[in-house]
């Protein structure tokens, strides 16, 4: 049921991506977020994520339940808000795209390159794996407080890293995330932009990532987040699970120490 | 099932045409001259950088991160959009703080800026004004998800309002409604093509794209666009 049902979006999303629509209406969305009150389609997909969870898989044929997202190995509740953070194990900073990566590599035996090829669903796709599975963390999270860690020196450096790259100019269009993303009330034709500086701004927007994009019929990351604003930048395809994903994170993560966690949210 | 089907309607009227691209290959720093002009100082700044980072183990808290290096261990090159996408120049360099100043350089850049101007030879500045505004609402050009081989928008209404009848317009710059009422001049000509070929020759660290230096719009689109703002006839001077 839930998987026709999702063939049926992801179809529709595909020819609604072709029609493009250049639409996007704060009120329109007011309007239909009030139609469907608390019903978001996402509950769809963390039931998804939590069938790959416990389901044996990969070429070692187990399940994710010895996976460790911060909180120890199968622990899956609260996890969210307090990723990136260091793990002793590959002794790095990771958030939690790359953290699931390497747990389907080392414990379940996939390769990384198959992972990260599909990670993301193109226009009209039915979903990814690794979406599903975000959705499913996120959701286990609701309600939680944002407490990114700071206390190993990595993470520090991590936070410090992340705010130069926020501020970082490159490409042909001079921008910089900063430049979209540091003033509050502005907006980019009709869509409003995040002050992502602010605790206020990037409260908001951490605590509903990832999100259920009804203009695509799929649950985003953070992870693809990134790579699209990236793309906006007239950079090319940033990685995911990559350093300068991990640093953002950590950036804007800390800047929104506090928030309530209500993800998956709905995203026009 | 029913619900999703509504959903994935719904859509239909919240579909957005967020920031597609075009084409180009050109990074800021290969089409700059002044850019090259200032690269030594870049590079010095980056080659510092590295050293620290080199210095394997030390105090990581302490060390200056190295965004740049970051950045290059974390993209692969896509539709031919490489990893030279990333070499800063060197305005981009002093502008890449949050103070958004490019502190005692900001001279020397901005009259770099102003001196590697083209304007037109022919001293022919206004196009067709229904071209400019094509082009001012053509979001397209050098993302990997473009196609290479059309040619870029300026995407003016991402950022500006312009003519009365598009709703869809954004705040991060200024509004341009009415523009034309400051009239052709010749300074008011220059001033308006040098903003739109290099807006640092009038505020370093602008936050708005060099649409000539960089290569983003060609001579002619400029004309257009120029039309569109400075033409009595355009739409962004006249009443609804
Ligand atoms: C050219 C402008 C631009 C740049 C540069 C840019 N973004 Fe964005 N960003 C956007 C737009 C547009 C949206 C989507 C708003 C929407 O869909 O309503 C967005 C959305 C986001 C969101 C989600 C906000 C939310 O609450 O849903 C995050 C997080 C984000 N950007 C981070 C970044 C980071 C980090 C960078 C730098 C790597 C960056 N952006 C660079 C324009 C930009």
């Amino acid at each position: 049921m839930a998987m026709s049902g999702r063939m049926m979006g992801g179809l529709l999303g595909g020819a609604l991506l072709a029609v493009g629509l250049a639409q996007a209406q704060d009120d329109t969305f007011d309007e239909y977020r009030s139609m469907f009150g608390d019903d978001n389609p996402a509950i769809f997909i963390v039931d998804e994520g939590s069938e790959l969870w416990t389901q044996a898989r990969g070429p070692e044929n187990v399940s994710l339940e010895q996976c460790d997202l911060g909180q120890g190995p199968g622990v899956v509740e609260n996890v969210y808000g307090q990723l990136p953070r260091y793990f002793e194990d590959t002794d790095s900073v990771m958030d939690l795209e790359g953290r699931l990566i390497h747990c389907m590599v080392e414990l379940q035996g996939f390769k990384r390159e198959e992972i990260i090829e599909g990670i993301y669903s193109g226009a009209g796709d039915n979903g990814t794996e690794m979406e599903a599975l975000v959705a499913y963390v996120a959701d286990a999270s609701q309600g939680s407080k944002v407490a990114v860690p700071q206390s190993h020196p990595e993470e520090k450096a991590a936070y410090k890293a992340g705010e130069a790259l926020f501020y970082h100019r490159a490409g042909p269009y001079d921008f910089s995330c900063a430049t979209c993303h540091r003033q509050s009330d502005k907006r980019i034709r009709l869509q409003s932009l995040p002050n992502l500086t602010e605790a206020e701004g990037a409260r908001a927007t951490y605590t509903t990532w990832p999100a259920y994009r009804i203009s695509q019929g799929v649950v985003r990351t953070m992870g693809w987040r990134m790579r699209n604003c990236a793309r906006q930048q007239r950079l090319p395809e940033l990685q995911p699970g990559s350093e300068a994903v991990v640093d953002l994170l950590m950036y804007m993560g800390v800047n929104a120490e506090g928030g309530s966690m209500d993800a998956p949210g709905l995203k026009r | 099932m029913m619900k999703r089907l509504m959903i994935s309607l719904f859509a239909l009227s919240l579909m957005s045409g967020c920031g597609q691209g075009g084409n180009g290959e050109q990074s800021a720093a290969s089409t700059n001259p002044q850019a090259q002009a200032g690269n030594a100082s870049g590079n010095t700044e980056q080659g510092a950088q590295a050293d620290a980072a080199s210095d394997t183990n030390a105090a990581s808290a302490v060390m200056a991160p190295d965004p740049d290096a970051i950045l290059r261990t974390s993209m692969q090159a896509r539709n031919g959009v490489g990893l030279d996408r990333l070499d800063q120049d060197s305005l981009q360099i002093a502008c890449s703080n949050a103070e958004d100043r490019a502190g005692d350089q900001a001279g020397k850049l901005r009259e770099a800026a102003m001196a590697a101007i083209e304007f037109p030879e022919d001293g022919n500045y206004l196009g067709d004004w229904k071209k400019g505004e094509a082009i001012a609402q053509n979001g397209r050009g050098m993302q990997y998800s473009d196609d290479p081989d059309d040619p870029n928008g300026g995407n003016c209404y991402a950022c500006h309002e312009l003519a009365a009848g598009e709703v869809a317009y954004g705040t991060m710059g200024p509004s341009l409604r009415n523009y034309g009422q400051r009239g052709q001049s010749e300074a008011m000509l220059k001033y308006t093509w040098g903003k739109i070929w290099n807006p640092h020759a009038y505020m370093v660290c602008s936050h708005m794209p060099r649409f000539g230096e960089a290569g983003i719009l060609t001579p002619d689109q400029i004309r257009h666009v120029m039309a569109l703002l400075l033409d009595p006839a355009s739409p962004v001077n006249k009443a609804e």
